[in-house]
């Protein structure tokens, strides 16, 4: 699947397109498939995000997970910094990084 | 071609617009050239007293070169009008303006009270250009 | 230190306000993201993997205690309570607000800091030695000249849309303690014949993807037009310099495919145009910069006698302080490389005790260094037992100076939007793994970079270590026998790439061929460069 990913404008927060708006949370992500450039350009326009991109990415049991390395450590967080992520309860959050 | 939007000059402007360096070098009576970034500033200073008007493009407001070759005629004692074309921002005015340029025809034209905010907002600077501006260590040391 | 007069604190308080405008266009969507980035940039502003992140410039790394607690207040306020201290002297926040930008940038001014030209492709912030003041092997303090240089090349009109980035760094000793010959320029401070101070020119250096020495292109040019040199290797530069590629955009790329001598030629000869022109300040203005930086009131007649009775304190105490110029003071080391942490990471609270003890111990000053520590640089030798358990309990104490658990590492890919691979989870392996046999080992630099682009400096690490992409997984590639300084060299590649533990464990093979191979008192270094990259290669992949 390809899904959409950007920042906040105001306050930089990693986001995903949900279908009706950004979401901070990878899991909320949806297939943007052909869709992608429209709405890549729509919502930038509209400063609703900045530096959008598409990237691909699968869903799999627990929610979508970005084929790339660089996209999870987005999803998640530094992962040097488990306090600092989307999920600092979880000491093994960063394997899903790897 | 672009308006010419923002102008400190008394003088009349030069309704030609201005040949290329090539077309400058062969043609004896041209008063106005364009030079593009990978021109030579230099090539010019022989024909200084024909000039009227140089107007110094910018494909893209990213590439300095007009910087550098706006000094250099001004250096050399141009007097004429220096036109800034092109990719013109904003926020590159006040730095076209220290370096030389005395007249702005943006692409794009330009929100005037942004403009007159950008071309007034720094009263000093740190190093001399080409503005006349006495820089901050000529007024510490008077 | 540099007070700023009205004519600075004006210059600095209107670019926060022009930088707030900026940003309210920005917001109201009267420029574009392509428009807005470059002047993000050239206030220190990039979007970065999970927020933006602001670089706050330490003009040549120096700062007093009330900026360093301004530092700590900013990560309190309007980040998550931490920055990072980076390889340019600077210091970075990693989750910053579009909108709370200006503000911090109001708050910076209050104590005359900025983030002016901390990145963009303009002259950046000029650095300088860590020891500048303290060390005596310098032949004067080069501060001053690097202060002329910020305020020169501080809003160029000519030069702030240069075909790339432009480093500049300034020394004054025989020893480079800023890796100056590895800057687009690189200026040493020096003396001729006739006791006449003057600046060497070494121009086209730097590590990124194509890593290059800088050659010399002019030993001595006289103090009274050496701004006008730099201005003169800066046009030539604008206006020749590549734009076609980005990645061939740097001087280095010019001075090497022009040639030293025609680029020398060519600068020469704009310098000779540029000395009609009036360009250079006064020397009275570099004399009243000079007055500044005058000595601290230290005092005289002091005991050089350390109490060694405390064996942990004594291995600090050899390790993290360097002989000062003045008897009875030494500079003192303040490692940000605890074993297993984050290089070069500080908490609000231990920015704001390192105020304090510079405030207490240090004539209020500190200096950041490249290698991502930070230093205070004239502590009296009867206060370093009462100095050194304040930093022990926060965490502050580690004695590594220039040993391995002392790595420099760049953000990588747990924090920057360039990085192929996370850099700082390899040092926090390597330091955990050979910091017990740190004595042992002895001097050893190791540097890590997460990209190409070479912010960990791995080129010039005695063990560099370059993260790279491989089919989206994190490889990283070994380089041996780097090294800044008098004796600059860039590090050879060993061969294939590990993975993340296959790195740790390759580092460790090499440390064991140095111990097994090591003369006298040779470090990891000299024993490299004599027996060679051979019995390295079999014992890391043998």
């Amino acid at each position: 699947m390809k899904i959409l990913t950007g920042n906040d404008l105001k306050t930089g927060a990693v986001v995903w397109w949900d279908g009706v708006s950004w979401s901070l949370h990878v899991e909320d992500a949806i297939d943007a498939g052909d869709q992608a450039e429209t709405i890549l350009a729509r919502e930038q326009a509209t400063r609703r995000v900045n530096a959008a991109y598409a990237i691909d990415a699968t869903r799999e049991e627990g929610g979508v997970r970005p084929a790339h390395i660089k996209e999870r450590i987005r999803a998640l967080g530094p992962t040097v910094r488990a306090d600092l992520t989307l999920k600092p309860a979880d000491p093994e959050a960063g394997n899903w990084v790897i | 071609m672009a308006e010419v939007q923002f102008r400190f000059r008394d003088d009349e402007p030069v309704a030609d617009p201005g040949v290329t360096v090539d077309a400058f070098g062969a043609q004896s009576n041209a008063a106005a050239v364009r030079l593009e970034p990978g021109d030579d500033a230099r090539d010019l200073l022989p024909h200084l007293g024909r000039l009227r008007l140089v107007e110094v493009n910018f494909p893209v407001f990213g590439d300095g070169r007009g910087y550098s070759a706006a000094r250099i005629l001004r250096e050399a004692g141009y007097a004429g009008e220096l036109r800034a074309v092109g990719d013109v921002l904003v926020d590159q005015l006040a730095y076209l303006r220290r370096c030389g340029f005395d007249a702005f025809a943006p692409e794009v034209p330009l929100d005037p009270v942004d403009a007159e905010a950008a071309f007034a907002r720094y009263e000093q600077a740190y190093q001399p250009a080409a503005d006349g501006l006495r820089p901050v260590w000529a007024l510490r040391h008077g | 230190m540099y007070k700023y007069d009205t004519y600075d604190q004006q210059l600095v308080d209107t670019r926060v306000e022009e930088f707030r405008d900026q940003v309210r266009r920005r917001l109201e969507g009267h420029i574009t993201e392509d428009q807005f980035k470059p002047l993000r940039l050239m206030n220190g502003l990039y979007l970065q993997l999970h927020a933006y992140m602001l670089r706050v410039a330490v003009p040549y790394g120096t700062l007093n205690s009330a900026q360093m607690r301004m530092l700590g207040h900013i990560a309190d306020k309007y980040d998550r309570g931490y920055g990072h201290f980076t390889t340019r002297q600077n210091i970075q926040y990693n989750w910053i607000k579009l909108e709370q930008a200006p503000d911090i940038l109001a708050d910076l001014a209050s104590v005359e800091m900025h983030a002016i030209q901390t990145s963009g492709n303009c002259i950046r912030n000029t650095t300088s030695d860590q020891y500048a003041g303290a060390a005596a092997d310098e032949v004067v303090d080069p501060r001053p000249y690097a202060e002329l240089i910020r305020q020169w090349s501080t809003f160029h009109p000519e030069f702030s849309f240069l075909p790339r980035k432009f480093k500049m760094a300034v020394i004054a000793s025989d020893t480079d303690r800023a890796a100056m010959r590895l800057h687009d320029i690189g200026i040493k401070i020096v003396r001729n014949d006739a006791s006449d101070l003057g600046a060497a020119f070494y121009v086209g250096g730097g590590m990124g993807r194509t890593p290059m020495i800088a050659p010399c292109i002019n030993p001595f040019v006289p103090l009274d037009r050496f701004i006008t040199y730099a201005e003169a290797c800066l046009r030539v530069y604008n206006r020749h310099g590549r734009r076609d590629n980005k990645y061939k955009a740097r001087i280095k790329i010019l001075v090497h495919e022009l040639g030293k001598e025609e680029y020398t030629r060519q600068v020469e000869a704009e310098f000779a145009h540029l000395l009609t022109q009036g360009v250079e300040p006064p020397l009275a203005e570099l004399e009243r910069i000079k007055a500044q930086f005058t000595e601290p009131p230290f005092e005289v007649g002091i005991s050089d006698e350390v109490d060694r009775s405390d064996p942990d304190f004594a291995l600090w105490l050899e390790t993290n302080c360097l002989a000062h110029r003045q008897p009875g003071y030494v500079a003192v080391t303040i490692s940000l490389k605890p074993v297993g942490g984050i290089p070069g990471d500080a908490s609000a609270d231990q920015m704001r005790l390192m105020a304090d003890l510079a405030r207490d111990y240090s004539f209020d000053e500190l200096r950041v260094t490249h290698a991502q520590n930070v230093v205070l640089p004239h502590v009296k030798k009867a206060d370093l037992y009462a100095l050194w358990q304040a930093l022990d309990a926060a965490g502050l104490g580690t004695a590594n100076l220039d040993r391995i658990g002392d790595i420099i590492a760049c953000p990588g890919l747990d924090y920057c939007s360039l990085a192929n691979a996370r850099s700082i989870p390899v040092a926090q392996k390597i330091s955990e793994r050979l910091s017990p046999r740190s004595d042992e080992i002895g001097e050893l630099k190791l540097k890590i970079s997460g990209c190409i682009n070479a912010c960990g400096h791995h080129h010039a690490g005695h063990i560099g270590i370059l993260g790279v992409d491989r089919k989206g997984v994190e490889n990283y590639q070994l380089l041996l026998g780097g090294n800044e300084g008098a004796d600059t060299s860039l590090g050879t590649i060993t061969g294939p790439g590990f993975d993340e533990d296959g790195i740790v464990d390759a580092v460790d093979r090499a440390t064991g061929v140095y111990l097994a191979n090591k003369q006298g008192a040779e470090r990891f270094l000299d024993t490299y460069r004599r027996i060679g990259m051979a019995p390295f290669k079999e014992a890391i992949y043998g």
